[in-house]
């Protein structure tokens, strides 16, 4: 049991940036007393609230339902997507991860299609323009069949699930020495062409959506740390599947264009 | 003045009201649709399915999200699952037994045509669900499986693993972008609504304040559709979202909306306990977990032993023994209540003695360690993170949190409040859960609202205005709204005062726990009363907000935010004041039998509480709805 473990004292080097034209710069930080129990953000927010007292401005970051599953938070920690700790959204990951008097450099994620609006805070909106772009499945409301008409094998449904516990996070880009969103496209895409119910779109939305991706990020060549960063421990497999969905798309979507 | 409140329920057999109701609705014809404009604000369950939902239909609509992006509104995080009728258990379920839980979980609160409607629909739910793409969990044939939930004695909640609010998040997400891509929905993101414009009576609009900019601008529209969730963090210490907030529905109500029993809200049973004086939220452990979970105490006050070494016969299996046929899946206000007891008799567990077990050993023992891994596992890995202990092998500690609110802006059958014009779904309006919400009702509610009631009652709203035009921005009420809007804003930042916006958060949340959490008396709220307001008035005279009003401004944010909880506060403070009975999640002390269960008074409280807001100086006017109850007679709820 962690409880009652000794308080830390720790260096922080952390991002500072007043916006996207600005230079950033690091800026150090000593805190004392921190629990092994509290969460990173809560040392974050300890932070802050001194700083606010010194009359300083507080370090401007992201988070909202601090239990994993928003996607709103995400810092490079040590040089790391969300931290040391494997399957572990920043919110989650607590100090006992940390040792005494440890030095913490904290970054925002680092990615031309993530511009940075202020200190560790970045725009990803990018991830919402692959989603307009096809990661639907067209059913207006009211035109749904009985939930069980289709029964979907419990494999492919656990499949589509792995796919689709992706959280938005952006870490798979941050992680990627190319900045490449395969990792969060491919799991969009696969939750839904896995399932029966997204065969009708899948050719048209596949292409559309890798197409809207290599608008904004750089390419895969197979690294893997997007799946390693990953707070969902998403496998790089669902990458396989799009590589091979795409093909076909190009192939399919061209006949079913009379061969345009 | 506000006359007699008319909820326009309708009459007939309860299971003719809805069809009936939609049949004498006025509607607009598709050709029209495109000729409306309208707002929306909030991109959970409730905004997004409305949003996407009216833009199909062809109806030219805006929404707003203080989020990035519309994907992390806080539906998102709800663990458990969603209910629905549709027997597919075959054990007995049907449209007016969950209407029949969802009054009687409610504590006889609720309006009954409401409630049925809600059961009514929740089939279809389903079916859109799935058909977007949710991935539900199933049977090895393929069909949907079902788990059973607090307060029902059926099988008839649908979940996606621990994670099913953010399956059913993304489904109605997806449905939104997919109109955002035809044009049908204009998305505004970063962008929160600060307050509403009211004109003759009638919501013309919106204020907002771009949080990247600053910029503080109208918007208007033939109606105002607010979808802005709960105001749990009025308690600071909740499970909800760090930027949930009530500042949407109280700006309303401070034009005019009426809050109906602001008191009602609701402790959830199953969280972990603090741990520090710094923490910043507390994480909810889903309810599902007292399916397998038996929950616990040790029998001798302040017994130190870890739990593997106190005997069978020295533990207190507490809900086991009082609760017969439910058990361990009492409805989460009675589950709360008895977790309090049997921590402030001094046998609470864990290193601060603020907990009570929940031991899943049996169930390990009975379905193995994979089964029960199958189930559960991503709860088990997040106890772990957070806790640094293993609940594979040491029980999991767990402690009462409040989670969600029943109360909210009041509105009628149709969703509208007593503003024309301004309609308020899912957690922001008072609807349909009562005193108390059953588990896995929450992400029914919000869809419902938003997919199915929405997109049918506003046209008769609508109907009187073809041919009109939204009032434009340029009138002068929308440049009031925006002056004050921007007044506020510019004090807050000038006050430079010598504390922080959280240290009068977390302040204003110890007193609203202290007396207005799982059990109230009059003294406390009394107290409350005159505590609130002094602490409001330092708050505003000595909080600290650094930074600029024209740049991205998190504390700016949060001090807007807190002084509108400070006001809703009191509020609260007022209505459990007046409330002379227990009921459901509101449980006064001087109302309970021997046994320490609520007593009801149906005698006198069988209503809604509506709050109309007169002035900052002035007492709110109390209104009351009286409920009736035509199919169902109330009852005590008993759950032994």
């Amino acid at each position: 049991m962690s409880a009652g473990a000794e308080p830390l004292s720790l260096r922080l080097k952390v991002w500072r940036q007043d916006d996207e034209g600005s230079d950033g710069r690091f800026e150090k930080y000593d805190l004392a007393g921190i629990s092994a129990d509290a969460s990173f953000l809560e040392m974050l927010d300890l932070l802050n609230e001194r700083l606010t007292l010194e009359g300083k401005e507080p370090v401007a970051f992201e988070s909202d339902c601090r239990e994993g599953i928003c996607g709103t938070c995400g810092l490079m920690i040590n040089g790391r997507a969300h931290g040391p700790q494997q399957g572990t959204a920043t919110c989650q990951l607590h100090m006992r991860q940390f040792s005494d008097s440890a030095e913490i450099t904290v970054e925002p994620w680092r990615a031309a299609a993530f511009p940075v609006i202020r200190d560790l805070v970045v725009d990803r909106s990018a991830f919402d323009e692959i989603i307009t772009a096809g990661g639907y499945i067209s059913i207006n409301t009211g035109a749904a069949p009985d939930a069980n008409l289709t029964p979907i094998p419990k494999e492919a449904a656990e499949a589509s699930f792995d796919a689709a516990a992706c959280i938005g996070c952006g870490a798979c880009v941050a992680a990627c020495p190319n900045s490449a969103a395969q990792l969060f496209t491919s799991a969009k895409l696969q939750h839904l062409n896995l399932l029966p119910q997204g065969q009708a779109e899948r050719w048209a939305r596949t292409e559309a959506m890798v197409e809207k991706m290599e608008e904004y990020f750089g390419s895969c060549t197979n690294h893997g740390e997007c799946s390693v960063a990953c707070p969902k421990d998403i496998s790089i497999d669902f990458i396989a599947w799009t590589n091979r969905d795409y093909i076909k798309a190009k192939f399919n979507n061209r006949k079913l264009l009379g061969g345009r | 003045m506000i006359g007699e409140l008319r909820s326009r329920s309708p009459d007939g057999p309860i299971e003719e009201r809805w069809s009936e109701h939609k049949f004498n609705l006025r509607l607009v014809n598709p050709g029209n649709r495109r000729r409306f404009s309208l707002i929306v604000v909030g991109t959970g369950l409730a905004g997004a399915t409305a949003a996407a939902s009216l833009g199909e239909m062809g109806y030219k609509v805006s929404v707003f999200t203080y989020h990035d992006s519309p994907r992390r509104a806080h539906s998102i995080a709800a663990q458990g699952g969603i209910n629905a009728s549709k027997n597919y258990k075959n054990d007995g379920d049907s449209t007016f037994r969950l209407f029949y839980d969802t009054i009687k979980g409610g504590d006889y609160r609720s309006r009954e045509s409401n409630v049925y409607r809600l059961a009514e629909v929740s089939s279809n739910i389903i079916d859109q669900c799935v058909a977007a793409g949710v991935p539900f969990a199933r049977e090895y044939g393929g069909m949907l499986d079902n788990r059973s939930f607090g307060g029902a004695q059926v099988s008839r909640t649908f979940y996606a693993r621990g994670q099913t609010g953010q399956q059913l998040l993304l489904g109605a997400y997806s449905a939104l972008m997919r109109q955002v891509a035809s044009g049908s929905v204009e998305l505004h993101t970063r962008t929160e609504m600060l307050d509403l414009v009211v004109i003759d009576g009638k919501a013309a609009g919106i204020v907002t304040r771009n949080l990247l900019t600053g910029e503080i601008r109208a918007y208007s529209a033939h109606a105002v559709i607010l979808a802005t969730g709960g105001y749990s963090n009025v308690y600071f210490l909740s499970t909800n979202a760090r930027m949930c907030n009530v500042t949407a529905t109280w700006r309303a109500h401070r034009r005019g909306a009426l809050f109906a029993n602001p008191c009602f809200t609701q402790i959830h049973p199953t969280c972990i306990p603090p741990s520090e004086d710094f923490q910043s939220k507390l994480t909810l452990m889903s309810e599902s977990l007292r399916n397998d979970g038996r929950i616990w105490v040790p029998r001798s006050h302040d017994d130190e032993r870890p739990p593997g070494e106190i005997p069978e016969i020295e533990r207190d299996y507490y809900l086991e023994t009082k609760y017969r046929s439910f058990g361990n899946l009492v409805p989460r206000d009675v589950a709360s209540r008895n977790a309090k007891s049997v921590v402030d008799e001094g046998r609470g567990v864990g290193p601060r003695r603020n907990g009570v077990y929940l031991d899943f050993s049996d169930a390990i023992a009975r379905d193995s360690t994979e089964a029960v891994s199958a189930k559960y596992g991503n709860l088990f890995d997040m106890y772990e993170r957070i806790t640094g202990e293993d609940p594979y092998k040491v029980p999991m500690r767990i402690y009462p949190a409040v989670h969600y609110t029943m109360g909210g802006l009041w509105v009628d059958y149709n969703l509208m409040s007593n503003l024309p014009g301004l309609f308020v779904l899912g957690e922001a309006n008072f609807s349909d859960h009562g005193a108390n919400r059953l588990g896995a009702s929450a992400l029914m509610q919000g869809l419902a609202d938003g997919y199915f009631v929405i997109p049918a009652t506003i046209s008769d709203y609508l109907a009187d205005l073809l041919g009109t035009q939204p009032t434009p921005p340029t009138h002068a009420a929308f440049g009031e709204s925006v002056a004050e809007t921007e007044d506020r804003t510019a004090r807050l930042l000038a006050n430079k005062g010598s504390l922080t916006v959280d240290h009068f958060h977390r302040e204003l949340g110890k007193i609203v726990w202290d007396c207005c959490g799982m059990a109230r008396n009059a003294a406390g709220l009394k107290k409350a009363l005159s505590d609130i307001p002094a602490l409001n008035e330092e708050f505003h005279s000595n909080v600290l907000v650094p930074g600029s009003a024209v740049t991205l401004n998190q504390a700016l944010e949060r001090a807007g935010r807190v002084a509108d909880l400070f006001e809703l506060a009191e509020l609260m403070m007022r209505d459990a004041l007046v409330r002379e009975e227990s009921c459901g999640g509101h449980f006064r002390e001087e109302h309970q039998d021997a046994e320490g269960e609520a007593l009801r008074d149906d005698e006198n409280f069988s209503h809604i509480a509506a709050w109309e807001w007169a002035g900052n100086r002035n007492a709110p006017v109390f209104h009351r709805e009286q409920l009736e109850f035509e199919t169902v007679a109330p009852t005590k709820r008993s759950y032994k």
